[in-house]
């Protein structure tokens, strides 16, 4: 069980650093996917399928399905993946990617001078969790909800006024 | 659900990848110009996040990390909804993703 987590985060890692590194759009973000289902896996092996569920459906379903429409709809062709590469080619990364990665370090450090204790995970289920989020957490949750009305209101604002605009100079 | 005697996961690894999975984030949040990869790098961010509350309330036995992945979950759809729409008016408006073509407070 203990491989399996390690070849999944392994999987994980190496998919969000092909999302970081590309240059083509949707290859992105297909990594970005796969990404998002090892760490669905992870949170299954960890004992929350609940959590693993949501990150299927709302990640790598419903937010994914958003980020593909917008990549379709603003297709830049290859003059982009150009562009990228050209970016992507010269010494312009590597000094963020270093200090990344010593920040990365520092708290790897940190978390294992701190003495790793070899606790089992104890798995949560779903009725738990729901349980919790209507009980002492519902304030958060009516505040999750207002958040997302706003956010509602907010998208639909922003394509109303970009209609608007498209009709008066086409 | 998991088999209890099988699992015996040091926590400090799964702090680590939480750790690795936001450093990529943000190393691709820094690196990047377009606005779609560092849509997807702040991603990555949210899911390092994530994934160090579940962990954690794995750990304890206790609901309340998977109530903050919830919220977590919550707060990626509102930002990433406005955030696209925004995209897009960039794009309509710049014919541009770089996000270095929004640099009009300098002048």
């Amino acid at each position: 069980m203990q491989a399996l987590f390690y070849i999944t985060a392994i999987i994980a890692l190496a998919a969000a650093a092909r999302v970081v590194t590309g240059v083509n759009a949707v290859h992105a973000l297909l990594h970005l996917i796969v990404t998002l289902l090892a760490v669905a896996l992870l949170f299954f092996m960890l004992g929350a399928p609940f959590a693993a569920a949501l990150e299927i459906i709302i990640y790598a379903g419903a937010i994914m399905v958003l980020m593909v429409f917008v990549i379709m709809m603003l297709n830049q062709g290859d003059a982009a993946v150009e562009n990228e590469r050209l970016w992507l080619s010269g010494r312009l990364w590597w000094g963020p990617a270093a200090l990344a990665a010593i920040l990365l370090a520092e708290t790897s450090y940190l978390v294992l001078a701190g003495g790793g204790s070899g606790v089992e995970p104890r798995p949560v289920d779903g009725p738990a969790v729901g349980r919790a989020l209507y009980g002492p957490y519902l304030l958060a949750v009516e505040l999750a909800s207002i958040l997302l009305m706003a956010a509602l209101v907010g998208a639909f604002h922003l394509s109303r006024k970009l209609r608007g605009r498209g009709r008066t100079q086409p | 659900m998991t088999d209890q005697a099988l699992m015996a996961l040091p926590v400090s690894h799964g702090l680590i990848f939480a750790a690795a999975l936001f450093c990529v984030g943000l190393a691709g949040v820094l690196i990047r110009r377009n606005v779609i990869f560092m849509l997807m790098s702040l991603e990555l961010m949210l899911n390092g996040a994530a994934f160090a509350f579940v962990l954690a309330g794995a750990v304890h036995g206790n609901a309340d990390g998977q109530v903050m992945f919830v919220l977590i979950l919550t707060l990626a759809a509102a930002e990433i909804a406005v955030a696209l729409a925004l995209v897009v008016h960039l794009f309509h408006w710049r014919r541009s993703l770089d996000m270095d073509a929004l640099d009009e407070v300098r002048d």
